[in-house]
Parts: C-alpha cells; sequence; structure tokens
C-alpha cells in the first residue's frame, strides 16, 4: 500500500515535468513550422493586396492561407506539394517567382531581347558616326596641301 | 526621315502596349480551375444546418454556384441579377456562404430575397480555398459531368449575364 501511494506521488510529482517536456517539444516543433511557413509564404503572392507576398499581407484570406498552409504542413506535405495544391487552385500568379515555361518566356528572356536590341541600335549609331567623321575629316591629299602653309606659320611667329 | 520614324514607331508600339494594360482588370486572374473537375464538399445548409449540400448531388444538370456573404457589398450589386435567373428558371442557382455567420446570412437574404436553391455555409473558408475564392462574390458555372466551365470574378452584371452565362449555360444544357 505504502509503495502503490510512493508510486502515485511520484507519478504526481513528475506529472507536471512531463507535461513540461511534453510542450517544450512541441514549440520547438512549432518553431521549425514558423520557419518554414516564413519561407514559403515568401515565395507566395498575396491575391487580395497583390504586390504583398503571403507573409507580409493582413488580408483575411492570406491569415487563412497561412492556417491551410500549416495545416498542409501538420499532415506532413512537403513544400513543393504545398505549392502545388495553392497553383492549381489560384494559378500561377500566386507564386512571387513566375515559373519559366512557353507562355513566360517572353517575361524572362524579354529584357535580353530589349538589351540586344538596343546594343545593335547603339552599334548602327556608332559605325554611322564614324563614317561621317570619315568623310569630314580631310583626306592625305588635304592635309599635304595644309602642311607648308601650317610650317610658313610657325616660322613667322 | 528615318532619324524621326524609328523612335516615332518605338514609341507607338510601347504605347500601343501600356494602352492595352491600362484597359486589362489585375483582379481578374484567369483560374486554372475552369475546365477541372469542381472540387468536392460537404457543408452544412443555411436554413438546415442537419442537412449536407454536396456538389456530388448536382452531377447530371448545369448548375450555377455562387459564392457570397453579406458582409459582402459586390454580392449586393449582383443580386437583383441572381434573382432574374432564378426565376426565369434557366438554371438553378446554388450558394456558397463565405465566412458568415448563420443569423447575418439568413438576415440578408431575408431582406433582399433568395435566389439560391440550396446555401451552403463555409464558415473557416477551406471550400473558398478549395475553389481558388479570392474576392466575393464569384460565380461558376458547373456542367453536367461536374466540371468547372467558367468563372466569373466580381458582380454579375447585366451584360455578364446576358451575353456570357446564360448563352454558355444553354449550350452546355443541349450537350
Amino acid at each position: 500500500m505504502k509503495r502503490l501511494r510512493v508510486v502515485v506521488m511520484a507519478s504526481l510529482l513528475c506529472g507536471p515535468w512531463l507535461v513540461a517536456a511534453e510542450e517544450a517539444r512541441s514549440v520547438s516543433q512549432d518553431q521549425h513550422v514558423d520557419a518554414r511557413l516564413k519561407q514559403l509564404s515568401l515565395e507566395l503572392r498575396c491575391l487580395v493586396c497583390q504586390n504583398q507576398t503571403l507573409a507580409d499581407s493582413h488580408a483575411p484570406l492570406a491569415e487563412d492561407l497561412r492556417a491551410e498552409i500549416r495545416s498542409m504542413m501538420a499532415r506532413g506535405l512537403s513544400d513543393e506539394e504545398i505549392v502545388d495544391f495553392l497553383v492549381s487552385r489560384y494559378g500561377d500568379f500566386v507564386r512571387y517567382r513566375p515559373p519559366l515555361k512557353s507562355t513566360t518566356w517572353l517575361l524572362w528572356f524579354g529584357p535580353f531581347l530589349f538589351l540586344v536590341a538596343g546594343g545593335a541600335a547603339l552599334g548602327i549609331a556608332i559605325r554611322r558616326r564614324q563614317r561621317l567623321l570619315a568623310e569630314a575629316s580631310p583626306s592625305d591629299d588635304e592635309k599635304n596641301r595644309a602642311a607648308p602653309v601650317a610650317a610658313a606659320e610657325e616660322i613667322h611667329s | 526621315m528615318t532619324r524621326f520614324m524609328v523612335p516615332l514607331a518605338v514609341f507607338a508600339a510601347v504605347a500601343a502596349f501600356l494602352g492595352v494594360g491600362l484597359t486589362l482588370d489585375p483582379r481578374e486572374i484567369p483560374s486554372p480551375l475552369v475546365g477541372k473537375a469542381a472540387p468536392d464538399f460537404s457543408l452544412p445548409q443555411l436554413q438546415d444546418p442537419q442537412q449536407v449540400f454536396s456538389p456530388r448531388d448536382r452531377v447530371g444538370q448545369v448548375w450555377l454556384l455562387n459564392v457570397w456573404a453579406s458582409w459582402c457589398g459586390g454580392c449586393r450589386d449582383e443580386h437583383p441579377f441572381l434573382m432574374d435567373l432564378a426565376r426565369s428558371g434557366v438554371v438553378p442557382v446554388y450558394g456558397i456562404g463565405y465566412k458568415d455567420r448563420r443569423e447575418a446570412a439568413l438576415a440578408w437574404l431575408g431582406r433582399w430575397g433568395d435566389p439560391y436553391q440550396v446555401t451552403g455555409m463555409d464558415d473557416s473558408g477551406r471550400v473558398g480555398i478549395e475553389y481558388g475564392v479570392y474576392g466575393v462574390p464569384e460565380t461558376y458555372v458547373i456542367d453536367k459531368t461536374g466540371v468547372i466551365r467558367y468563372k466569373q470574378i466580381g458582380p454579375v452584371d447585366e451584360e455578364t449575364l446576358h451575353g456570357t452565362l446564360v448563352p454558355l449555360i444553354r449550350e452546355l444544357q443541349k450537350q
């Protein structure tokens, strides 16, 4: 009977510690989930205030989506699976970085097209300018005729 | 001459692109759900929470699913058109009450009229996420096989109702 009482006492005393340990673990797990959620929601767009990420937005839908992502994480879904789910519901627009595919080629490579076009225009302009300068500058023949005059001027000065 | 024509042509091209860009509504994001099966759900009915509302029960007919809420201003704007549509009997209209309170939703329908055969209450917004809802009201046309054929973002107006929705619904009903 005494032994039983000791066991009961011990378990009562230990109980809170066990609970605390349990809580401590879930907090650290929460921190891990929080970090993942933060990372992921920086890559996702809030559809209500479209120029904010899901991480920055306080719109009710953004809060719902964060809660949804958290529950998907709790169900053990990978980041990729979560993004795929959201894209299947909201379209590619939900991603802050548009994926590289045939419909987004112009978006990704458009700036380089402009760079090439600008470079070509610059090249043509420089070449034309050089040609005009060559036409305007004196020929060797003209230089030869000008040389004695310049020499004479030097003597006079 | 080309000295002026080239910059002018570049300017005209940029102006044309920007001009078209101005007429587009950035809120209208093409839905990836069009052409896909309507996500399944079962929600408690507004009038009778013991009963559930599920899209499975609608297979075999063309129907309209309207996501609404008593707190949503655009829903009030489109409401007369939904009433007209429901009265005309062209298509049955079903509702999802999005993040709304039961009493508020019932009061709203009591005041303005109820165009819905059934409204399912999505308190948490979970079904809204399944349907890619990001701005209420939104309206879906779902065909006989349960595939979403059209999604309207924002209020239904005269033009979308008679120009787009009704012709599409009649077409789908023939299939």
